[in-house]
């Protein structure tokens, strides 16, 4: 989903701020929260993807408002009231009166893929693209999770690894299968992402799963490039 | 804005999780215990001390250094550590040419068996945003300038690969030992955002990151 998690490139923020002599948890609180998740697992099956994806699904607002750990209590919550762990009744009665104002899993729904089938006892899937291969990230735009960030979506990229096979994340975060494929290290040149006149010794290495790929045909660099002529010429 | 701040008071977030875990408990779901054991874990065992051992060994024993960057899951193990977040580590090391940066855009993995739980500024919106498109001024934010000729190398851990930083070894440290070199380690330099000292220049101002 296009969601105000996926950050890479935004603005306005300011600078990076360092604590000094941090410590691991804030507020007791924090550590119980990681704590909880870790067990918690356990109890309401959920991986990786359906947490982040969880996160992903507070609205905007919130998101930008909480702290890391705000933003996995209300994960947290949204998972175990979605599987029937607790109920949202049950943890606003455990509550104190002064915070039954508190939002509880009450994340906006998305929508995700169709399923696909599993299959089972087949072979590992073999790999599209070979280290070197000139590749585009395509534009998708999900409406569920994924792990293509925005930033590079359309870019042209390098396979550098690949990392071998891996569930992907778009359709598992919401239980629509594993569909397991390869998993690339694909390197942006600086400049293909911003497109400024940046330093041209910068650039960024992106994990990517195969189906966010698409090759790039050996003849259409060329093509590209005249593309971009006719842009810079021809539109203001 | 970080959206950082902490809540240390005992209501919102504080209230929410103590009605969470009694809840839990009360339900016979989770036991306190264990909940207090992995705290502990966590603040006391799991953290950067773990990285500033395997760059250490890296540093000084060029057969490990060339097992970490083959294959930093198995070579990190031989140390004694792995657990979440932990089974697809990958090592880059920093040069005088190269210097490697390790973000998180979408959320904020990181190498907890051996860096621990993510600083607030890794996890901060300031970072996430900015270390892909301005890798060089979120340095200075460290205090740390690259000359323009230096190749700046960001990892943005989007998959299930997490990235340790072998920061460079500074001169002047030919004769310390493995275990006096880990102590001088930081786990800024672990995640590409800092330099590490050298010894003689660390009396200084330890704020300066630069060798």
């Amino acid at each position: 989903m296009n969601g105000v998690h996926d950050m890479g490139g935004m603005d306005g923020f300011g600078p990076v701020v360092r604590e000094w002599n941090e410590p691991v948890f804030h507020a007791g609180w924090e550590g119980r929260v990681y704590a909880i998740m870790s067990l918690a697992t356990r109890l309401a099956p959920f991986d990786a993807d359906e947490f982040r994806h969880a996160i992903e699904r507070i609205a905007p607002v919130r998101y930008l408002a909480s702290s890391y750990y705000e933003r996995w209590l209300a994960a947290l919550e949204t998972l175990l009231v979605e599987r029937r762990v607790v109920t949202r009744a049950e943890l606003l009665a455990k509550e104190d009166a002064a915070i039954d104002q508190a939002l509880i899993a009450n994340p906006v729904a998305t929508q995700g893929p169709a399923r696909v089938k599993d299959k089972t006892g087949s072979k590992p899937p073999r790999a599209r693209f070979a280290k070197g291969a000139r590749v585009r990230a395509r534009n998708l735009n999900p409406s569920g999770h994924t792990r293509l960030p925005r930033y590079v979506r359309g870019k042209a990229g390098v396979v550098e690894r690949d990392w071998g096979v891996f569930v992907f994340p778009d359709t598992n975060a919401h239980h629509a299968g594993t569909k397991p494929q390869h998993c690339y290290s694909v390197a942006f040149d600086a400049r293909e992402l911003w497109g400024k006149p940046v330093n041209s010794r910068e650039r960024v290495y992106v994990d990517l799963w195969e189906d966010y790929l698409e090759p790039i045909a050996s003849n259409s660099k060329r093509q590209a490039t005249k593309r971009k002529t006719v842009h810079r010429t021809g539109r203001p | 804005m970080s959206g950082d701040h902490h809540n240390t008071d005992d209501t919102g977030p504080a209230a929410r999780v103590k009605a969470l875990e009694a809840l839990l408990t009360e339900k016979g779901l989770i036991d306190p215990a264990a909940i207090d054991a992995i705290v502990d874990i966590y603040e006391t065992r799991v953290g950067p001390r773990n990285g500033a051992r395997v760059v250490a060994k890296a540093w000084t024993d060029p057969a490990y250094r060339k097992r970490l960057l083959a294959n930093a899951t198995s070579a990190v193990a031989e140390l004694g550590f792995a657990g979440p977040e932990g089974n697809h580590l990958v090592a880059v090391e920093n040069t005088d040419r190269v210097h490697n940066l390790v973000v998180c855009t979408l959320c904020s993995c990181y190498p907890w068996p051996v860096l621990g739980l993510p600083p607030v500024w890794y996890k901060s919106f300031a970072y996430r945003s900015r270390a892909v498109s301005d890798p060089r001024g979120v340095l200075k934010d460290f205090g740390l300038e690259l000359a323009p000729d230096v190749e700046v190398r960001v990892w943005d851990s989007s998959a299930e690969i997490r990235y340790l930083v072998i920061p460079e070894r500074p001169t002047g440290t030919e004769r310390m030992s493995e275990d006096e070199l880990a102590a001088i380690v930081t786990r800024d330099s672990m995640v590409g955002v800092a330099k590490i000292a050298a010894p003689a220049s660390r009396r200084g101002d330890s704020r300066r990151a630069r060798a």
